[in-house]
């Protein structure tokens, strides 16, 4: 931990700026505040080589991390520590060991913003630059650096800032610098716009990265330039946005190709375009999204793959899923080639109405689809190879397509339901493994949620989901269809316990027909919460705030602390 | 060198914890309103009356029935406290589009911000949504509560009720 040298430079600096900080206020009465939060994670598992859980030497394996914060006035810190021993299943085992993962300080007012540390940052929406953290998912990808807001004049915000992005306990080798800036017309003409009512938002970014190219057998560019440009216009009810963006020639494990069943690097020009349009007016709303993304995985190592030292954010314009069945094959945005978009339309029928019935109504419609770009061999023997041309015009195979129907419907004061559809198309090869040759077959799936909730005191209730997944697909690899039930009783708001169970009855090996039982207990208090489960949980993939992971199979007891101070 | 520098800070962190507990000022950090303009979260403010900040999500089931369950009777709850919900999105930029139509379509009368990059959640400490807190006259976080089961907004009123009537919480 912190062996690097510039990490433990920046530490320096940070406790410096501390302890000026903490001399200047102790004089002073008001001594500022400290707040935090934390979050255990911890797993017993046992082996269950029919779901295909392995046997975990450690027995035992835990996830924790705490954040401790100050603020006083315009001036705030910040540590967190995170602790995993060793790291649960399911996640990154390059996450190994304890130490400080985080800190930072920051001085904060109208013409000046700066923070030093680990900076989470996003431009526009994200296709050039994001740092996020999920501690659910042990995603974090921070920039230890140095960043600079301003906000010169009403309407104007400037940022700068340059750094090298978390990775795991370490940061990694490339250097990621950005500036971005943003102009709200309405505010800035404020006397003679203020009436106006269009309101328009420009904005601009330019971010790059540079990494040391000490590979003997290509010429590989250190320097990668990026640059965008995003618009946001809303009038009335409707709102448009708008986000383009280009990438220079960036090689790297992320950004290939297949020509003609070999991969190789590819040495093309990224590109990203992200729109979203919507009308909303009390009772009905529309939105549209659309999205073409093309060779424009960047990242601050080119080695990098998986989750780790991600620069940019390219959002998935598909729907996100919260039952767990239609979740189960979550859709990922394809960085080297993807062209999709959604569309959705939702109805909120009043109560009193003659659909709405006595109590309302929702309804949510929505479809989605994915495709790859029709890429057209280019021969190119130079190392400069680009490997491959696109047309705007010209759409490639369907990797992924969603119909979605919800309704959530309240029958009486003590009951209410929600009843959903979904059909899906899931190209398993390209979204799960990058390759059209990973080998399995496509998935067809029909999906149906029922999920009725009856208060039968004033807190106190019962709540039944039942689910089922319905696949025509006989795959073997892909274990067919499924159906689930779920019972959840909360005799009081403060405590529940739930029983899971999900039942694999379509897979086509007879002695894989299995049962997953899964209970759960869980108690909560203010900013408290404990919960314990105790069974077997599928493999599948686990999405919290819209990142996904992977969770392996397991068997055995778990237990979750949280807690916020 | 490095392990006192560390004990150091790690010490000075802690000699203020003491002194602090629950009763501070919403910290400062940067939102959009849905028309794209940016605000302060330490701007908050409701003319000395209860404030309550509820953290959710498009994609987050509980939040939406705690709102839901809040905007039923919110009419109410303001002409007897003078209430006012703050609902904080803490969408990123694939579901932020959706937030405006979520909050229109279904009539929330609510104020109403995006934490796309999460700087608010993470200066209110917020581990996972929903999360709701009340901020008391003074503009000073009184109360929180994480997670959503049947029932939890009459408890969270009786709360606001008491705020208002200038009596002291527990948990």
């Amino acid at each position: 931990m912190l062996k690097k040298h510039n990490r433990s430079s920046l530490t320096a600096t940070f406790l410096i700026l501390l302890f000026l900080a903490t001399y200047q206020y102790q004089a002073q009465t008001d001594m500022g505040s400290v707040h935090g939060n934390f979050q255990i994670d911890a797993q017993y598992y046992n082996p269950d080589s029919l779901i295909g859980a392995p046997k975990v030497p450690e027995k035992m394996l835990s996830n924790a991390f705490g954040n401790i914060n100050y603020q006083r006035g315009k001036f705030s810190a910040g540590v967190r520590y995170e602790a995993y021993n060793n790291v649960m299943q399911g996640f990154d085992s390059r996450y190994k060991g304890q130490g400080i993962a985080n800190r930072f300080a920051r001085y904060q007012d109208q013409l000046l913003d700066i923070t030093v540390g680990n900076i989470y940052e996003q431009f526009g929406s994200g296709l050039l630059f994001r740092t996020y953290y999920e501690p659910g998912l042990l995603y974090d990808n921070s920039l230890d650096g140095i960043r600079v807001i301003s906000n010169p004049f009403k309407g104007i915000t400037l940022k700068a800032l340059a750094g090298k992005q978390r990775s795991f306990f370490t940061v990694g080798p490339g250097i990621v610098r950005g500036i971005d800036g943003e102009v709200n017309i309405n505010d800035l003409f404020d006397s003679l716009l203020a009436n106006l009512k269009t309101k328009v938002i420009i904005g601009g970014s330019f971010v790059s990265k540079n990494q040391v190219d000490a590979d003997p057998d290509f010429n590989l560019p250190e320097n990668v330039g990026s640059y965008g440009g995003r618009i946001n216009i809303i009038r009335g009810g409707f709102s448009f946005f708008g986000e383009y963006v280009q990438k220079e020639n960036d090689p790297s494990a992320s950004n290939y190709a297949f020509v003609e069943g070999e991969k190789y690097y590819s040495y093309k020009q990224g590109e990203a375009a992200f729109v979203s349009a919507s009308y909303a007016t009390r009772g009905i709303s529309f939105l549209l999204q659309g999205k073409r993304v093309d060779n424009m995985s960047f990242r601050s190592d080119r080695d990098a793959t998986l989750q780790n030292l991600l620069i940019n954010y390219l959002p998935a314009t598909t729907r996100q899923h919260t039952y767990l069945m239609p979740a189960y094959s979550p859709y990922a945005t394809q960085p080297n080639g993807e062209v999709g978009g959604m569309a959705e339309v939702q109805f909120n029928f009043k109560k009193g109405s003659r659909i709405g019935g006595k109590y309302g109504m929702d309804i949510t419609i929505n479809y989605s689809q994915a495709s790859g770009l029709k890429k057209i061999g280019v021969s190119d023997s130079t190392t400069t190879s680009k490997l491959y041309k696109t047309k705007y015009s010209e759409i490639g195979d369907l990797y992924y397509s969603d119909f979605f129907v919800e309704v959530n419907k309240k029958f009486s004061k003590k009951f209410k339901g929600t009843f959903m559809y979904c059909k899906q198309f899931y190209d398993k090869n390209i979204i799960q493994f990058g390759s059209p040759f990973a080998g399995y077959n496509n998935i067809s799936s029909h999906i149906g949620v029922i999920d009725l909730t009856y208060k039968y005191k004033n807190n106190s209730a019962l709540r039944l989901e039942v689910q089922g997944l319905f696949r025509d697909n006989k795959d073997t690899l892909n274990l067919g269809s499924w159906a689930s039930a779920l019972i959840e009783w909360s005799p009081s708001t403060n405590w529940f316990i739930a029983v899971l169970d999900q039942y694999n009855y379509g897979n086509p090996v007879n002695q894989l027909k299995l049962h997953y039982f899964l209970i759960t207990a869980g108690y909560t208090k203010g900013p408290h919460r404990i919960s314990m489960s105790y069974g077997k949980q599928r493999a599948g993939i686990f999405c919290v705030g819209g990142v996904c992971r992977n969770v392996p199979a397991s068997n055995g007891l778990a237990i979750s602390i949280t807690s916020s101070f | 060198m490095k392990k006192l520098l560390l004990s150091l800070f790690a010490l000075s962190l802690f000699s203020f914890i003491t002194l602090n507990g629950d009763g501070d000022k919403i910290p400062s950090a940067t939102v959009k309103t849905l028309d794209g303009s940016k605000i302060n979260s330490s701007t908050f403010s409701n003319n000395g009356k209860p404030i309550i900040i509820s953290f959710w999500a498009t994609w987050c089931k509980p939040c939406k029935k705690e709102l839901d369950a809040i905007a039923e009777n919110y009419t109410e709850w303001q002409k007897e406290t003078g209430v006012k919900l703050i609902a904080i999105s803490i969408d990123d930029a694939r579901s932020s589009g959706k937030v405006v139509t979520d909050v229109k379509s279904k009539g929330w009368e609510y104020e109403v911000y995006i934490d796309e990059n999460q700087d608010f959640k993470r200066a209110m400490n917020v581990n996972n949504v929903p999360h709701t807190f009340i901020v008391d006259g003074n503009g000073k976080i009184v109360w929180s509560h994480n997670s959503y089961t049947e029932g939890d907004e009459e408890k969270l009123y009786e709360n606001v009720k008491k705020i208002a009537a200038g009596e002291a919480l527990t948990h």
